[in-house]
């Protein structure tokens, strides 16, 4: 998938996803990937500093003077206040991103290899293996994400959510879902793939099934892989936290867990208690908003007819680039794009 | 008589009668394959839920495991057959289900149709107040943000999409509460009704479970202006989440329509702007738009569940938390069976008038 316009001369780096994205953006499309890509950073420091971060820990429930109060105000001791239970607000909001950075891990690891694995498998043999596979996957698709992630939450944790490998529970109802997303995406790619050149003459030449699979599909099935990584991890932090808020998530003594502390704070809101859902929701809507805005861009920036061109900056009004046969031009590019698919 | 009649008829008059019938049995057969493909994904769904819970061990051991001594649950658990080898409980439930029985909840012994009946009209007025709020606000800021592209209205409109996709629906719902029942003080806070209304809801000879509609039969305007005060806001919660994807999916759909050729022909013929996105623009758009929004129900029943909890909108997603928070599977299996059989159907529905609209789908 290398551009016309990224000739060889360039260091393989700008040939990596997200960086060559950057490069081929402009204006408003730059501004919001690089934003989202700013955000994410910060969530992920957060994540992995979080101990250092912390003033206190997310279970903690007394400090040196004593027993926290619940239901505090912010002040100078607890930056954003106390909880119902009695916790420090700012550290369970700093806590919650480690949680929620573990359960993306775990979730976009195993769905992305499950995922991918079967839909390589299923794409290129065909066959009646493909066809109950689609049969099944189309069908969890359709389904309610919430609803299958807390049946496999009930069946990982088996009804009692105060295990440390809460996360770890929560995680793998998030991967259930998302593996048939993988799936459809790999799998359509490897049907497709299936049928040109070069994998014909890789078998004419006898090399075997698994190594055309693995090497030659596979390799060339991966460009729109970047898109629904962010998206699903967007999508987990969100299951999480919805898990989290249904009464169906970690326990507090287990980690901190941002959608577990908005369900706490249903009661507060309505008694004007504002601080103990504000902070963790808007820590949810960061998070989400940051690796949205880059999978937004990357999405756009895949898609010829989306993608802001250099060439269109400058010129102000809309009418007039459409007039100057704009369409024109653009079947121009996708057709370049196309050559080089 | 007809069979006899009808090969008299003049052969060119003949051939647009076989033509008209092969039309309609494209249609008629898509339908056909499309109805018979509800029953495997409602097969392969119940399957999956019910294997998937009996992994976890019998329901009434997770519900009332440690509430009662040891051999009373044995014998509950007798009682119920979950001692009996777990394929012969799978067909066992099949068949019930094929009757339209999805057993009885365990805490409190109901049967799981009869709390879809009582609840199933509160999670369906959620859904619609949502789905309006979607397409009032959806359609329009999407058209905006297409014949904009690119310049600020689009930036804006984009952002405040995103926004919203990024924002938990139960957020949404709390912020809305605080800033409207709370501080402002104008809105009521949870609930359906208030209890006035309720007590006067639950008098009415026939109920729909339907609020808006109950209200109506009363024939008091007060309790419709109740009923529609308390739907405001977790019908604003769920359609903001809703008209975000439709703003995305029509300004995406919209911009893909304006660069063909028609509207520039339009454009040139002296057609004015507005007419231009409205009539050319925005109805081919709307095609890819009706079919993702099969997609969405699925999406809106999962918001549904969290709006219900937040708001305390006692529906099906609400009683689900319920149940799920006393550990009561039989009753969450069921929800969500149940759930998955709206999910299909309505997928179905979406993909035959997706078909009315553009035949190019039927083959």
């Amino acid at each position: 998938m290398t551009t016309i316009r990224t000739s060889r001369t360039r260091s393989f780096v700008y040939k990596l996803p997200v960086i060559r994205s950057v490069r081929q953006s402009v204006g408003l499309q730059r501004g919001m990937l690089i934003t989202g890509l700013v955000i994410t950073g910060i969530f992920i420091l957060t994540a992995i500093f979080a101990p250092l971060l912390a003033p206190y820990g997310y279970a903690q429930l007394r400090g040196a003077h004593g027993n926290f109060g619940a239901q505090d105000p912010p002040s100078a001791t607890h930056l954003l206040g106390t909880t119902v239970g009695g916790y420090d607000v700012l550290s369970r909001v700093i806590w919650g991103a480690q949680t929620a950075l573990f359960a993306i891990v775990v979730a976009v690891v195993l769905s992305f290899f499950i995922g991918i694995a079967i839909g390589v498998i299923s794409g290129y043999l065909g066959g009646w293996l493909d066809r109950v596979l689609v049969v099944i996957a189309d069908a969890v698709y359709a389904f309610p994400t919430l609803l299958l992630a807390i049946v496999a939450a009930i069946v990982i944790s088996g009804g009692s959510s105060n295990l440390v490998g809460g996360v770890f529970a929560a995680g793998l109802s998030i991967t259930a879902v998302y593996i048939p997303q993988y799936f459809r995406v790999i799998r359509a790619e490897a049907v497709r793939i299936k049928s040109e050149a070069f994998v014909e003459s890789a078998k004419v030449i006898g090399t075997g099934t698994l190594r055309i699979m693995f090497r030659h599909v596979l390799r060339n099935a991966t460009r729109s892989l970047p898109l629904i990584f962010t998206l699903n991890a967007s999508e987990a932090i969100f299951t999480l936290a919805a898990l989290g808020f249904l009464g169906f998530g970690i326990e507090p003594t287990s980690a901190a867990e941002w959608g577990y502390d908005l369900n706490k704070s249903i009661s507060d809101v309505t008694s004007g208690i504002w601080w103990t859902s504000i902070f963790p929701g808007s820590a949810i809507v960061l998070a989400i908003l940051g690796i949205t805005l880059v999978g937004e861009s990357l999405n756009d920036l895949a898609d010829p007819r989306l993608r802001t061109r250099r060439r269109a900056v400058g010129v102000t009004s809309l009418a007039e680039v459409s007039v100057q046969g704009g369409g024109a031009v653009d079947d121009d590019v996708i057709d370049i794009d196309e050559l080089e698919a | 008589m007809t069979a006899i009649t009808t090969p008299e008829v003049s052969p060119p008059a003949s051939t647009t009668v076989s033509r008209a019938k092969k039309q309609g049995g494209g249609l008629g057969r898509y339908i056909l394959v499309r109805f018979l493909l509800i029953i495997p994904t409602v097969f392969i769904l119940v399957t999956m839920v019910f294997f998937l819970m009996r992994i976890t061990g019998d329901p009434i051991t997770a519900s009332l495991g440690g509430k009662l001594p040891p051999d009373q649950l044995a014998a509950r658990i007798h009682a119920a057959g979950y001692d009996r080898p777990v394929l012969i409980q799978y067909f066992d439930y099949l068949g019930q289900i094929v009757r339209g029985n999805f057993g009885n909840s365990i805490t409190d012994g109901r049967p799981i149709t009869s709390i879809l009946f009582e609840y199933g009209g509160a999670t369906l007025e959620l859904a619609f107040y949502a789905l309006i709020v979607a397409v009032i606000v959806g359609i329009p800021l999407g058209m905006l943000a297409a014949y904009f592209r690119d310049r600020w209205p689009d930036a804006i409109l984009r952002i405040f999409a995103i926004l919203w996709y990024a924002t938990p629906v139960f957020f949404v719902g709390l912020l809305l509460k605080l800033v409207f029942s709370v501080w402002l003080d104008i809105l009521p806070v949870a609930g359906r009704a208030s209890t006035r209304t309720e007590l006067e809801l639950q008098s009415l000879p026939h109920q729909t479970g339907i609020y808006l509609i109950d209200a109506i039969n009363t024939g008091d305007p007060d309790a419709v202006g109740d009923v529609l005060l308390h739907a405001v806001l977790p019908g604003l919660a769920l359609g903001f989440l809703t008209a975000g994807i439709f703003l995305r999916l029509v300004r995406t759909n919209v911009i893909g329509t304006l660069q063909t050729e028609y509207v520039d022909a339009a454009r040139s013929r002296g057609v004015g702007e507005l007419r231009l996105v409205r009539k050319h623009a925005l109805k081919p758009a709307l095609i890819p738009v009706i079919t993702v929004m099969g997609l969405q129900i699925a999406l809106l029943l999962g918001g549904a569940v969290l709006t219900e909890t937040t708001f305390e909108w006692r529906g099906l997603g609400y009683e689900l938390t319920q149940y799920l928070g006393s550990r009561d599977f039989v009753a969450v299996q069921g929800i969500v069976a149940l759930l998955a059989v709206i999910v299909a159907v309505t997928n179905f529905i979406v993909d035959i008038i997706a078909a009315l609209i553009d035949p190019r789908v039927r083959y």
